[in-house]
Parts: C-alpha cells; structure tokens; sequence
C-alpha cells in the first residue's frame, strides 16, 4: 500500500468515500433527466452531466498519488465549490433559467448541502497535504525510479 | 414497494449507519458486525427490488416514475457491496465510518425511492 496517494490517508478516505456517493447521486439524476424531458431544462440537465463528471474525476484525482493527480483534484474541486456557489445563487434569482433543479441548485439543499460542504472539505484537506502531495515523485512515494 | 418493508430497511440502515460511525470513531476496524449490518441491509435491498418487479406484474405499478424508481433500485444495490470491498481491502477505523456512510446513504435512497413509487411530491 505503499503507493498510496498521501491525500488517500485517515479521514481523506471517509471524503473520498463521500464523493463517490456524490459522484453517484449526480449520475443517476442526470441520466434520469437527459433520458425523459432534456428538452424542457436544457441547461440544468447539462449541468447535472457535468456536475456528475467532475465529481467522478474529483474521486479518482483523490485516489490516485502523484503531482499531476494532484493538480487534477485543485482543478476539479475548485471547479465544483464555483459550481455550487455560482449556481446556487443563480438558482435563487433566476427561474427561468432552471425550470428544473440541478444537483447544485439552492446550493445543494436537495442533497443535505453536501455538494456546498463537500468541495470546503476537500480544499482543506488539499491544502493541509499540499507539502506531502507536491514533495512526491509523480509516480508516488515508493516509486522513486519514477520521479524527477 | 411494500411501504412498512421499506420503514423496516429505512431503521436498519439508520441504526447500522449510526453503530458503524460511532465504532468507527472509537476506533474499530471492520468486523463481522459491521460489514454483517452492511450485508443485511443488501439483503434486504434484494429483496424490496424482487418486490418491485413483481407488483408491476401483478397490477399495482408504481404510482410515480418508474424509471426514476429503477435508476434509483439499480444503484443503491451498488452501495452496499462497494462499502463492504473497501472494508476488506482497507482495514483501517475509516473503512468502518465509510461503511456506516454507505448505511446512511442507503437509508437516504430508500426513503426516496418510497416517495417516488408513491409518487409523494
């Protein structure tokens, strides 16, 4: 277990755990969605596609050790706390552009704010490993042959 | 959906999630009791989803949407099986909360599965 990535340690693994719930929840509404009535909330359907990628890419960027990877997970979680925040005010003003709720709408209320709670987490944790992550051979601690 | 059967699973994976945080916390690894609940509530998920196939078939389909409905019967069977193979590979506390999050979620699922059969809100 030595390649683990440093992020994928104690209570990083419960956050990783929790994505892929997320990134569960977010797939399953927006195959429901885009499969029955895509045309009538276009855009909050798309989003919710969206919304169930990133939160995939995220869990597997939390995994998996290495700079890039962890690059990847800044980007990807950075991505979705805009997400949550942009349209979750979005969707308090503005109806006629979400006729349709999407997993970020009233900043995740739908999902016990998880989706606000989540990318916060993330952040913190991201930050607090960013020694470790960034010291790392992209390959991983243990693959040395790999780095530099 | 047979709506007590759905309650009974609805406490189960209540008290399951709360026993597996609350030992996970402490400090337990996972054990028999833990995954076992995790199992149980699989079990039991097995069987509200045969229920599910067969009351259509009898003449009482669900009264909201039923593709919502099989999305939702098709991936909460997922939850608990993943929960249990991370508790076997990470033997850590942490797989004990993450299978008690598994339980929540689950539980969770469920009641929302509960209110789109008969089509609730």
């Amino acid at each position: 277990m030595a390649t683990r990535s440093s992020l994928a340690t104690g209570i990083g693994r419960v956050l990783i755990a929790v994505y892929g719930i997320l990134a569960l929840a977010a797939t399953g509404r927006s195959v429901v969605q885009i499969i029955e009535k895509f045309s009538y909330a276009p855009f909050s359907y798309t989003l919710s596609a969206v919304a169930a990628v990133v939160y995939i890419v995220a869990m597997i960027a939390l995994i998996v050790p290495g700079r890039a990877w962890y690059r990847v997970a800044c980007v990807t979680i950075v991505f979705e706390m805009t997400g949550v925040l942009v349209i979750g005010t979005l969707s308090l003003f503005d109806r006629q552009l979400f006729p349709d709720d999407t997993i970020w709408s009233y900043y995740g209320m739908g999902y016990a704010f998880a989706p606000l709670v989540l990318p916060a987490a993330g952040l913190w944790w991201l930050r607090k490993h960013h020694r470790a992550a960034v010291a790392a051979p992209a390959g991983g601690p243990s693959t040395v042959a790999a780095g530099e | 959906m047979i709506e007590w059967f759905m309650w009974v699973q609805l406490v189960v994976a209540v008290l399951a999630g709360l026993f597996a945080v609350v030992v996970g916390f402490i400090g337990w690894k996972p054990n028999d009791y833990t995954v076992g609940s995790l199992a149980l509530i699989e079990l039991l998920l097995l069987a509200q989803g045969v229920v599910s196939l067969v009351l259509p078939a009898t003449g009482s389909p669900p009264e909201g949407n039923a593709l919502e409905f099989g999305v939702y019967a098709v991936s909460v069977l997922l939850v608990p099986p993943a929960a249990i193979l991370w508790a076997l590979i990470d033997r850590t506390k942490w797989s004990t909360v993450v299978l008690g999050a598994g339980a929540f979620t689950v539980a969770v699922m469920v009641y929302r599965m509960y209110q789109i059969w008969f089509a609730l809100n």
